[in-house]
C-alpha cells in the first residue's frame, strides 16, 4: 500500500518538475555545452544559416506576338563555404504551354518542369534558361508566369553540426586578444566594484538604521538605481557626463572648479598627481566603476540592512552601560555580526560584476580601455562576426567562474557552516 | 575638554550647512541663476556664527522664536553678503537655516560636557550628511532625466545649466518630446510589445514554477537534492555565455525577432530564480493543512490549486512583481535577438534611437522616463512585496 503510495508520489514530482527543468536545461544548460562545441570551430557569423539553393525568376518575351518567352532563372548555392547535395528544381506552367530546347537535366510532366541539378559546390552559380511557347500562339501573361514561384530543394550539412574542429579560437584568446590587459581590466573593474557597492551598502544601512524619521522613504529612495531600467539609466548618466554639454562638466567649470571639461567616458588615462607622486588612473573604467557602484550598493545595503536590524538591542545598551563610544560599538559590535553577510555580498556581487555586459556597453561600448570579458564575447561574435571566437571567450568566462565557485566554497562555504 | 568638542561641534555643523546651501546652490543654478561661485569659505564661517549662536542662547529663550530668530538674520546677512539672488532663493535659504537649527536643538553647553560627545557628534552629523548625499547622489540623475525630456535641443545648447521649465507655454509644447516618440518613433507598439512580453513571462514562469517549486518543497523524489543544488548553481551562470549558442539556434530556428522566442528565454533565465523563492514559502506552509486536503479526496492538482496558492499569494506576488521587474528592463536578449524595428521592446528602442546621433537628447529621455515610470510606480507602491523579492532572489540579478 505504502509503496504504491510513494511510486505515485514520486510519478507525480516528476510530472510537476519535468517542464520546469525540460525548459531551463534547453535554455540555459544546453548553450553551456553548446559553447564547447562551436570554441572549438572556425565559424563566422555569416556561416551559421543552413546553405540552400535560390532562385531568382526573369521573364523576357523574345517574339513580337508574345507568345514565346524566355524565363531565366539566376541559381545560386547561398552559402559561400558549403555544398549543396543532390538540388531538386520544380517549376509550374499554365495551361497549353510548353517548353522547347529543354535542359537535359530537366523533363515536363503535367504542366511542371522538374530538374535534378545534382551537386552545387560553395559559391555555385548558374543563369538556368527555359524558352516557353504557347501552343495556340497567343499572347503569354508574363505576370502570370512571373508570380509562380520556383520550388527549390537539396540537401545540406548544417555547419554547426559538422565534424572539423581546430584549437585556432583557442590560441587567438590567448596570443592574439591582448589576453592579460583584458584579464587585468576586468578584474580591476570586478574588483573595485564590488568593493566599493559593498563599502557604501554599509555605509547606507548604518544612516538608514539609525533612529531618523521618513527611514522608510529613505529606504525605498536607496532602491531607485537597481530597480529603474539598465537602459534609462545608463543614458541618462552619458548625457549628465557629456563632456561638450553634459550637466556635471557645465557645473564645474561654472563654478571654476574643473577649467575646461574633461570627457568622464571617452578618455582612458588621466595623469594625476597627489603629494608629488605623478600617476595615470584609468579615467573611463574608473567612471564606469563608480556607476556600477551606484547601481548595485542598493543590494548590498538591503542585506546589510536586514541583518542589522536582526542584531539585539540589548547588545549595544550593555555596551552603553560599559561606556562604549560609537566607533567602539562599531567595531566590536555590529562588524562581527555582518561579517558574515559581507562574504556572502562579495561572491555575489564578485560573480555577477564579473559577467557585467549591459552597463559597460550602454556607457562606453568598451572603448577607451573598458573591455572586459563579457565585452568581448560581444565584440568577436557580433561586432567581428567570428563565433567561434566569442564561443570561446565565453568558455574562458565559465571556466573562471567555476574555479571562483570552487575558491569560494572551499574558503568560505567551511566557515560558514561552522557559523 | 569643553572647548575641545564645542571647537568639534562648530566646525562639523557648519561643514553640514555648506553642504546643503551648496546642493541648494546647485540646484538654483539649473534652475537657471548665474551663480559662479559657491562661496564655501563665506558659508562656512557664518555657518560657525550660526552654530555657535544657537549653542550660546542655548534655552533661554522659546525654542521656536529662537530658530525663527536665528534663521532669519542669517537669511538677512546671507542676503547682504552674495550676488543678487531672487526672493524664492532666500525664502530656500531661509527654510534651511530653520531645519538646520532646529537640528541643533539639543546641543548647549551643558550636553558639550558629556562622555564621548565629539564622536556623538560627528556621528550624528555625519548621519545628517550622508542622507542628504545618498539621497542627492541617487535622484539627481532621475531629476536630470526628467527635466531633459521637457526642454529642447536649442535651449540646451545655449544654457547647458538652465533646467528650469516654462509652463507659460502650453501643455503640447512642453510635452512635445512625448508626442514626438509616440507619433513618430512608434513608442505606443513599443510599450505594448514590452508590457506582452513582461506579463507573458510572468504568466508562464509562474505556470512551470508553482507545481515544480512544489514538488521540491514536498515530495520526495530521486535527485531532488541535486536539483535544489543545481538551481542554485544556474543562478550563477551569465546572460552573455548563452547568448552566442542560443542567437545561432534561434536564427536557424527562426525564432529570432518573435516575441514568443524572447518569452521562452525570459521565462527560462528567471524559472530558477522563482522556483528557489517560491518552494521556500511552501516548505513553511504546516503540512497538516494538506493533508486534511488529502482526506477530503484532493489529488495534486487539487492541492495546488485550492491550498497551496491561495496560502501563498504574497510569495506569489513578490516573484511576479520580481519576474516582471527583470523582464521589462532585460536588455541583453532584446539586443541580440531583435533587429527589426517592427518588434523591438522599450528598452530596445531606446538603444536603437541612440545609435543615431541625430537623435535629439530630449527624445531619448522622454523615452528613458517612459521606460523607468512603470518599474518605479509598481516599486513605490507594492515595495514590501518587491523587497522580500529582491532579497530571496537577488543571488541573481
Amino acid at each position: 500500500m505504502s509503496d504504491s503510495l510513494s511510486k505515485l508520489e514520486k510519478r507525480t514530482a516528476y510530472t510537476l518538475v519535468l517542464p520546469a527543468v525540460l525548459l531551463v536545461f534547453a535554455i540555459v544548460l544546453f548553450p553551456i555545452f553548446a559553447n564547447v562545441w562551436i570554441s572549438f570551430k572556425d565559424i563566422q557569423l555569416k556561416d551559421i544559416r543552413i546553405p540552400e539553393p535560390r532562385a531568382k525568376k526573369i521573364v523576357k518575351s523574345i517574339s513580337d506576338s508574345g507568345a514565346e518567352l524566355k524565363v531565366i532563372y539566376k541559381l545560386r548555392n547561398s552559402s559561400l563555404i558549403q555544398e549543396i547535395r543532390n538540388v531538386q528544381f520544380q517549376d509550374k506552367f499554365p495551361k497549353k504551354i510548353s517548353p522547347t530546347n529543354l535542359d537535359p537535366r530537366c523533363n515536363f510532366k503535367s504542366k511542371k518542369v522538374i530538374c535534378d541539378f545534382g551537386n552545387w559546390e560553395a559559391k555555385y552559380r548558374e543563369n538556368f534558361e527555359i524558352i516557353v511557347k504557347n501552343i495556340d500562339g497567343k499572347k503569354i501573361d508574363k505576370k502570370k508566369i512571373k508570380s509562380q514561384k520556383p520550388i527549390l530543394s537539396g540537401e545540406a550539412n548544417n555547419p554547426l553540426l559538422t565534424i572539423n574542429f581546430t584549437l585556432k579560437n583557442f590560441k587567438k584568446v590567448f596570443y592574439e586578444n591582448n589576453f592579460v590587459e583584458l584579464l587585468l581590466t576586468t578584474f580591476y573593474f570586478t574588483f573595485f566594484g564590488t568593493i566599493g557597492a559593498i563599502i557604501f551598502g554599509i555605509l547606507a544601512a548604518q544612516l538608514v538604521n539609525q533612529n531618523i524619521q521618513g527611514r522608510t522613504y529613505m529606504r525605498g529612495i536607496l532602491l531607485f538605481p537597481y530597480v529603474g531600467p539598465v537602459v534609462a539609466l545608463a543614458y541618462t548618466w552619458t548625457l549628465l557626463l557629456d563632456p561638450n554639454s553634459g550637466t556635471l562638466n557645465a557645473l564645474l567649470v561654472n563654478f571654476n572648479i574643473l577649467e575646461s571639461p574633461i570627457n568622464l567616458l571617452g578618455q582612458k588615462y588621466i595623469t594625476m598627481s597627489i603629494l608629488g607622486f605623478e600617476f595615470k588612473l584609468r579615467l573611463a573604467l574608473t567612471t564606469v566603476i563608480f556607476f556600477e557602484i551606484w547601481r548595485y550598493f542598493p543590494l548590498a545595503f538591503l542585506f546589510i540592512l536586514a541583518r542589522l536590524q536582526a542584531i539585539p538591542k540589548i547588545l549595544y545598551e550593555a555596551a552603553d552601560v560599559d561606556g562604549a563610544s560609537p566607533i567602539q560599538k562599531f567595531i566590536h559590535i555590529t562588524l562581527p555580526q555582518i561579517t558574515a553577510i559581507i562574504s556572502i555580498l562579495f561572491m555575489i556581487r564578485f560573480i555577477w560584476n564579473f559577467n557585467k555586459f549591459e552597463d559597460i556597453f550602454l556607457l562606453t561600448g568598451g572603448a577607451s580601455g573598458t573591455r572586459t570579458l563579457p565585452i568581448n564575447v560581444y565584440q568577436q561574435g557580433f561586432a567581428v562576426s567570428d563565433i567561434g571566437m566569442g564561443s570561446a571567450v565565453s568558455i574562458v568566462i565559465v571556466m573562471l567562474l567555476l574555479s571562483f565557485m570552487i575558491i569560494y566554497f572551499r574558503l568560505i562555504g567551511k566557515k560558514a557552516n561552522e557559523v | 575638554m569643553k572647548f575641545k568638542s564645542l571647537a568639534i561641534f562648530l566646525v562639523i555643523s557648519s561643514v553640514f550647512l555648506t553642504c546643503i546651501l551648496s546642493i541648494w546652490k546647485i540646484m538654483s543654478t539649473l534652475q537657471g541663476l548665474n551663480f559662479t561661485n559657491l562661496n564655501i569659505t563665506q558659508v562656512f564661517l557664518i555657518g560657525i556664527l550660526l552654530s555657535l549662536s544657537s549653542v550660546l542662547i542655548s534655552n533661554k529663550i522659546n525654542h521656536l522664536i529662537k530658530i525663527f530668530l536665528i534663521s532669519f538674520s542669517f537669511s538677512i546677512l546671507y542676503f547682504y553678503l552674495n550676488e543678487e539672488s531672487p526672493y524664492w532663493y532666500i525664502v530656500g535659504v531661509f527654510f534651511i537655516s530653520l531645519f538646520f537649527t532646529n537640528k541643533l536643538k539639543k546641543y548647549n553647553m551643558q550636553s558639550l560636557k558629556e562622555d564621548f560627545i565629539s564622536e556623538k557628534i560627528i556621528f550624528d552629523f555625519v548621519t545628517l550628511l550622508g542622507i542628504v548625499f545618498f539621497a542627492f547622489v541617487i535622484l539627481f540623475p532621475f531629476y536630470i532625466m526628467l527635466v531633459t525630456s521637457f526642454k529642447t535641443q536649442i535651449a540646451l545648447l545655449v544654457n547647458p545649466l538652465d533646467f528650469s521649465l516654462d509652463f507659460s507655454k502650453n501643455l503640447t509644447e512642453l510635452f512635445k518630446s512625448y508626442f514626438v516618440i509616440f507619433e513618430n518613433y512608434n513608442f505606443g507598439r513599443y510599450i505594448l510589445i514590452s508590457s506582452a512580453v513582461s506579463i507573458g513571462t510572468v504568466i508562464v514562469t509562474l505556470l512551470f514554477a508553482i507545481p515544480a517549486a512544489y514538488s521540491v518543497a514536498r515530495l520526495n523524489f530521486f535527485g531532488k537534492n541535486f536539483l535544489s543544488t543545481s538551481i542554485l548553481i544556474i543562478y550563477m551562470f551569465p546572460a552573455i555565455v548563452l547568448v552566442i549558442p542560443l542567437y545561432t539556434v534561434f536564427s536557424q530556428l527562426g525564432l529570432r525577432n518573435s516575441i514568443f522566442g524572447l518569452l521562452i528565454v525570459y521565462t527560462a533565465t528567471t524559472l530558477p530564480v522563482a522556483i528557489y523563492m517560491l518552494q521556500g514559502y511552501f516548505k513553511s506552509i504546516p503540512k497538516e493543512i494538506e493533508e486534511a486536503g488529502i482526506m477530503d479526496g484532493q489529488n495534486w492538482f487539487g492541492i495546488i490549486l485550492k491550498i497551496i496558492i491561495p496560502l501563498s499569494l504574497p510569495a506569489i506576488a513578490s516573484v511576479a512583481l520580481y519576474v516582471f521587474m527583470i523582464a521589462w528592463n532585460e536588455f541583453l536578449f532584446s539586443l541580440m535577438f531583435l533587429d527589426s524595428p517592427k518588434s523591438f521592446t522599450l528598452s530596445r528602442a531606446i538603444q536603437y534611437l541612440s545609435g543615431d546621433a541625430e537623435t535629439p537628447r530630449q527624445y531619448l529621455m522622454a523615452g528613458s522616463v517612459i521606460v523607468t515610470l512603470p518599474v518605479l510606480f509598481i516599486f513605490i507602491y507594492f515595495e514590501k512585496y518587491l523587497v522580500s523579492g529582491l532579497t530571496a532572489g537577488s543571488v541573481k540579478e
